[in-house]
């Protein structure tokens, strides 16, 4: 700042050659500041995925492929393998799109085309009050609430149509006639509610704000001149939702669906309690069975030694699904910000 | 004859499509009312002052003061570590960005750790801090509240980091031209005109973002662990109301059970108020949270 003086330069430009110098300075260091913040996301996500690796790596190495189709869960004998807590997640969280991807049409197709204006408020911030609700409330209702209403109504009509043990005895002419059928619905606890099935219900009350939230939102992107030139035509509103504004919306509908499901993959405290916790490999979606997540939830505290490996090792699992998951849905979501022009 | 058989079917098909629309309106609403309904009626009736008083050591015969103090803490915690960084993180997206390959990168990345498994970031505080800190301290600290905070924070960030940048992007270029072109240096127009012309908006995002790391359970069973005791030790093992809650539902005895359905009311209301609040006092400036 003290240059040599030079006597054809006023003290008044000097002074603000100093202030010019000091603020670009300021500018520059607060660039990186704000630039070093933004760089923690980078690390957030990084860091995730290295520490659960790291962690894991000593199941990785012990186990090695195996891991992933052992349906050993034996903390007894020291063996572990991935297989059911990742089938017990991916089916849940199939079972919840399933039924959570028509509800959440038929609510942004309600919100966007069928209900007068004067309701739509109200019913749209009443469904996504269902996303403010914490995963730990879901849990209780489904463990205490839920979990009996299925055990009580759906689980025993499930068994007698679909089941070789019903609860009533009569084998159903579906079953005789399809045998194989029967695999995915047998229970040895007719009357015990927790289970897959169960647990994919929850899971799918919880994602159902998540996906019509973004239907309805790129619904509403539609151009009106191309709804109006259908309607003009002689559409009817079905025919104007599922010829105009569903392929219009295609790619952003696939990522509200994807985005909906990175959750229900990842989510912890609502079907810890509604899965059962336990680790024999079966296709019946009435059995209980355990999630990654939920394994995790039960069994870290008190996990020494390579238990505590293998859930890093299940974690890291998890995280690179959910990852891959979330990164198709944003890309899907993006291309129809980009058709926006925005 | 023919045409008015094509249109009676087109007709009918529309028909069954608008019921069954509003039937899955009527099931999303129903579940909502369902869950409220029980979160209600099993949470005030087991409502009682000693809930605000006594702690949990107490059992059947206690409370969850500790519980909700360490909430308290634990929340605090965490939105005091996120929201400077997150509204620093935020501003660069949206100000300094522009010419930078990295700003779409991490916009983008941001997004993906905004519905990232909780448990996973959990994991992830875990091995930054307890690991640590249980080595340098020979086993003395392990779980700790100060890990349940940064376990929050990274929850929090995402959030905090999105809606500084939306709001940011919603302030009109012609203000930052006019400040420029008086000779405002850049970080006195983002610090003195950019964020206090978008204020509101993100405060919004810090409200939800306590609204969202609130009901957080999972993250803090392997960080923050519980307590039974009362703790204003960031130190300590902390307890939380969520944690706490986990912990009784899963008890064998219906008198726990019943002080988890109050404990379960409490952070409801006050999650639901949280975000009401956000969404509502604040709705001049429109904030999405999906």
């Amino acid at each position: 700042m003290h240059a040599s003086v030079n006597p054809t330069v006023s003290p008044a430009r000097q002074a603000e050659a100093a202030r010019n110098a000091r603020d670009a300075r300021n500018d520059r260091v607060f660039g990186w500041v704000l630039k070093s913040c933004a760089l923690l996301v980078l690390v957030a996500l990084l860091g995730a995925a290295a520490s659960t690796l790291w962690g894991g790596s000593d199941a990785f190495g012990t186990f090695g492929w195996g891991f992933l189709t052992s349906d050993a869960w034996d903390p007894g004998n020291d063996r572990y393998g991935a297989l059911v807590p990742v089938m017990g997640t991916v089916i849940t969280a199939l079972i919840a799109l399933i039924i959570a991807v028509p509800i959440s049409f038929g609510i942004a197709l309600f919100l966007t085309e069928i209900a007068p204006s004067w309701l739509r408020g109200p019913v749209s911030s009443a469904i996504e009050l269902l996303a403010g609700i914490p995963s730990i409330i879901y849990g209780m209702w489904g463990l205490f609430i839920f979990a009996p209403f299925v055990a009580a109504h759906v689980k025993p009509w499930l068994m007698n149509n679909f089941s070789d043990t019903p609860p009533d005895g009569q084998i159903s002419w579906l079953v005789q006639h399809v045998p194989w059928i029967a695999k995915f619905f047998s229970s040895e606890y007719p009357f015990f509610g927790a289970g897959v099935l169960t647990a994919g219900m929850v899971l799918a009350i919880m994602i159902i704000p998540f996906i019509s939230s973004v239907m309805r939102e790129v619904f509403q992107t539609v151009p009106t001149r191309l709804k109006e030139s259908a309607y003009a035509l002689g559409s009817s509103t079905w025919e104007v939702v599922w010829d105009i504004v569903l392929p219009y919306t295609r790619s952003a509908v696939i990522g509200g669906v994807f985005l909906g499901l990175g959750r229900a993959l990842g989510e912890t405290m609502a079907v810890a309690f509604v899965l059962g916790n336990t680790f024999k490999f079966t296709p019946s979606i009435l059995e209980t069975g355990s999630s990654i997540a939920s394994t995790i939830a039960n069994q870290f505290g008190e996990a020494e030694g390579l238990q505590k490996s293998a859930l890093m090792a299940l974690a890291f699992l998890l995280f690179v699904v959910t990852f891959i998951v979330l990164l198709i849905a944003r890309l899907m979501l993006r291309q129809l910000g980009n058709k926006e022009g925005r | 004859m023919a045409t008015s058989h094509i249109y009676a079917r087109r007709r009918l098909k529309n028909i069954i499509a608008m019921v069954l629309s509003v039937l899955a309106t009527g099931v999303g609403l129903l579940f909502l009312a369902w869950i409220l309904w029980e979160t209600l009626s099993q949470g005030i009736s087991a409502l009682k002052p000693q809930l605000f008083t006594r702690i949990t050591a107490y059992r059947e015969e206690g409370g969850l003061a500790n519980a909700m103090v360490g909430s308290l803490i634990l929340n605090s915690l965490g939105i005091l570590i996120a929201t400077p960084i997150g509204v620093m993180a935020g501003t660069w997206l949206s100000e300094y960005s522009l010419r930078s390959r990295l700003g779409p990168v991490i916009r983008f990345l941001n997004d993906i750790l905004l519905s990232a498994p909780s448990i996973v970031l959990g994991l992830f505080a875990y091995t930054i801090i307890v690991l640590p800190m249980k080595w340098a301290t020979n086993g003395d600290i392990t779980f700790s509240g100060f890990a349940g905070g940064i376990a929050l924070a990274l929850i929090a960030l995402p959030v905090i980091v999105r809606t500084t940048d939306e709001m940011l992007r919603l302030v009109p270029s012609t203000l930052r031209e006019a400040a420029l072109s008086l000779g405002v240096p850049q970080w006195k127009l983002t610090v003195q005109i950019l964020i206090r012309s978008a204020r509101s908006g993100i405060v919004t995002g810090v409200l939800l973002a306590l609204a969202r790391i609130s009901g957080e359970t999972a993250p803090l069973l392997f960080t923050a662990f519980g307590n039974n005791f009362m703790t204003f030790n960031p130190l300590d093992k902390m307890p939380s109301l969520p944690q706490v809650i986990y912990e009784y539902t899963k008890d064998p005895s219906p008198d726990i059970n019943t002080l988890a359905w109050a404990g379960a009311f409490v952070l409801t209301m006050f999650v639901l108020l949280l975000s009401l609040t956000a969404r509502f006092a604040f709705s001049r400036s429109k904030v999405s949270n999906d």
